[in-house]
């Protein structure tokens, strides 16, 4: 449903995009995992047809994103990371505008958003600029829908909202995908990586790698270990200093230390922090996680500064 | 004496009670976590504690002074940073340093000290003179916060100062508020990740305008039988009535 090849995009010296290649199949939620300034949003708008890449191709739903833009537009929804809506229009004005640009009813499609719209219902006299966060991302959701579109492209959509919206926005789009909807969606958020489909991994202009949430931790190179003890904060500094360390981040309630597969023995650690003062240290091997690949892949990527 | 104490601190618009009698004590040199869901009143409570808006009830001291009666005072003794207003992009960095630290009534000896200080701190000598729109967002973010606290104040707040940051620059930035906790500056953060709640000495969770728990994120985690602050947070929160920010 969606193909990219070597997409670059420069803005004066800034190079947004440093050759994007990647392929979403139908029905399939697919993410963009990455910090701001990876590239996320102006690969949305080049494949929402809002801007031209400097090189490389891309199609959505078998049209070409250059030749056939027209058609394209009336076929996907777009959700821009910023509030995109009428402030000054109600929540149902807002439904019906959007509605009305894409030369249906709002009835026709109903049946998509209802769950979506039945929540602002018994808001929709007050005006969109009024809403809530929670209230305005769901509106925001339900206009890019009106139309039924085949592929829906969302940039951010939990970016600032709290862990519990954050959870029922997920379920949303997996009731959409079960409904035939393509979906790709961007998020900062490594811990959303577990609940789509494939993920690409994104940072500096480019894909660090694209798998299932499942394939990129099994790919994870190293042996990952967790590390308490009571002083945590000079306990980084120690584990850094230590010869098997490849590198060390704090996370959450514990220190993750990555190590070549076999260099690190548990009793040979404990006993040297224990020689540097630390005490109640505690050393367990530990299954990675989407972003300690993601900390692993953009190190040796020499992306992060 | 506690860098920040409140006591029943109170905010209502009309009829809506925004912060509801909140109570709660910050030590100095403490990392202090300050969390709740959008719309739960965190924004309306840090304006009151920033000295930015009056208690309508109870009352709050930050560094020694009534928010409310000494506003100016609060002001000048804090420093705040969030990730949407930090640092002014067509100014180098030498030329922000040395309007926050006027602003802060540094003077002109002083702020030529710190500018010298915070630059090699950061390891940015080298970026003196370059416009901060030309510095990667990690190192802005590094600049905003030594910035915030170039007058050494008692408390810094921090209002999710880390949103949208990858992941290795976000862990960089938690050191440095260490650092400023080890020299005795207060640190009261909001933020939505919630591993970084657990690099919290402290934290409280605000349900509805009201603080539903507050303890070390160790206990709070122990007290629900949660695996995780992010699933600790869910309980507490699930049951919160008014939704959105």
């Amino acid at each position: 449903m969606i193909s990219a090849k070597e997409l670059r995009k420069s803005y004066g010296k800034a190079e947004a995009l440093r050759g994007v290649g990647f392929e979403v199949g139908h029905g399939e939620l697919f993410g963009i995992i990455g910090p701001d300034g990876a590239g996320k949003t102006t690969l949305f708008r080049v494949l929402a047809t809002l801007i031209l890449a400097d090189s490389g191709t891309a199609s959505v739903d078998g049209l070409d994103v250059v030749a056939d833009y027209e058609e394209i537009r009336k076929r996907i929804g777009y959700m821009p990371g910023r509030f995109s809506l009428y402030q000054d229009l109600t929540v149902q004005e807002n439904l019906e505008f959007f509605a009305t640009v894409f030369d249906v009813d709002v009835d026709t499609n109903y049946g998509l958003i209802s769950d979506i719209y039945e929540r602002l219902a018994p808001f929709k006299n007050r005006r969109a600029g009024a809403l809530s966060g929670g209230m305005k991302q769901k509106l925001a959701l339900s206009c890019a829908l009106i139309h039924k579109p085949t592929v829906l492209f969302l940039d951010e959509p939990t970016t600032g909202v709290d862990p519990v919206s954050r959870k029922e926005f997920w379920e949303m789009l997996k009731r959409l995908k079960a409904a035939g909807v393509t979906i790709l969606v961007s998020t900062p958020y490594m811990d959303e990586a577990a609940l789509c489909d494939r993920v690409a991994l994104m940072q500096g202009g480019r894909f660090l790698d694209i798998d299932t949430p499942a394939g990129i931790v099994a790919n994870y190179r190293h042996e990952l270990w967790a590390i308490r003890a009571r002083r945590m904060s000079s306990l980084l500094g120690d584990l850094r200093a230590q010869p098997e360390t490849l590198s060390c981040f704090a996370f959450g309630d514990a220190h993750h230390l990555a190590a070549k597969p076999g260099a690190l023995s548990p009793e040979s650690l404990v006993r040297r922090l224990e020689s540097l003062g630390h005490e109640d240290v505690s050393v367990e091997r530990l299954q990675p996680g989407i972003e300690d690949c993601f900390l692993d892949l953009s190190a040796t990527d020499g992306g992060t500064r | 004496m506690n860098a920040i104490e409140a006591r029943d601190l109170t905010k209502a618009f009309g009829a809506f009670v925004a912060v509801d009698h909140i109570s709660f004590a910050v030590a100095q040199g403490e990392i202090f976590g300050f969390l709740g869901a959008n719309g739960a009143g965190k924004t309306t409570a840090m304006r009151m504690l920033c000295g930015l808006s009056k208690p309508s009830a109870g009352s709050a001291t930050v560094a020694g002074f009534d928010v409310g009666r000494k506003s100016e005072k609060v002001k000048a003794s804090i420093g705040y940073m969030s990730q949407k207003f930090s640092l002014y992009e067509d100014l180098t960095v030498a030329e922000n340093i040395r309007l926050y630290a006027g602003i802060y009534g540094l003077g002109e000896r002083r702020i030529a000290e710190k500018t010298d200080e915070l630059l090699s701190r950061l390891d940015f000598e080298g970026e003196r003179g370059t416009f901060v729109r030309d510095l990667p967002l990690g190192w802005r973010q590094k600049l905003a916060f030594s910035v915030s606290i170039v007058h050494e104040p008692k408390v810094v707040f921090l209002d999710e100062p880390t949103g949208g940051v990858d992941p290795a620059t976000r862990r960089r930035f938690w050191e440095l508020i260490y650092q400023a906790a080890d020299r005795g500056i207060t640190a009261f953060v909001t933020t939505h990740y919630m591993d970084e709640a657990e690099y919290c000495a402290r934290v409280s969770i605000m349900v509805d305008g009201r603080i539903a728990a507050l303890d070390a994120p160790s206990a709070i985690k122990r007290s629900l039988g949660a695996a995780s602050m992010d699933e600790a947070f869910h309980a507490i929160v699930r049951d919160a009535s008014r939704g959105g920010d």
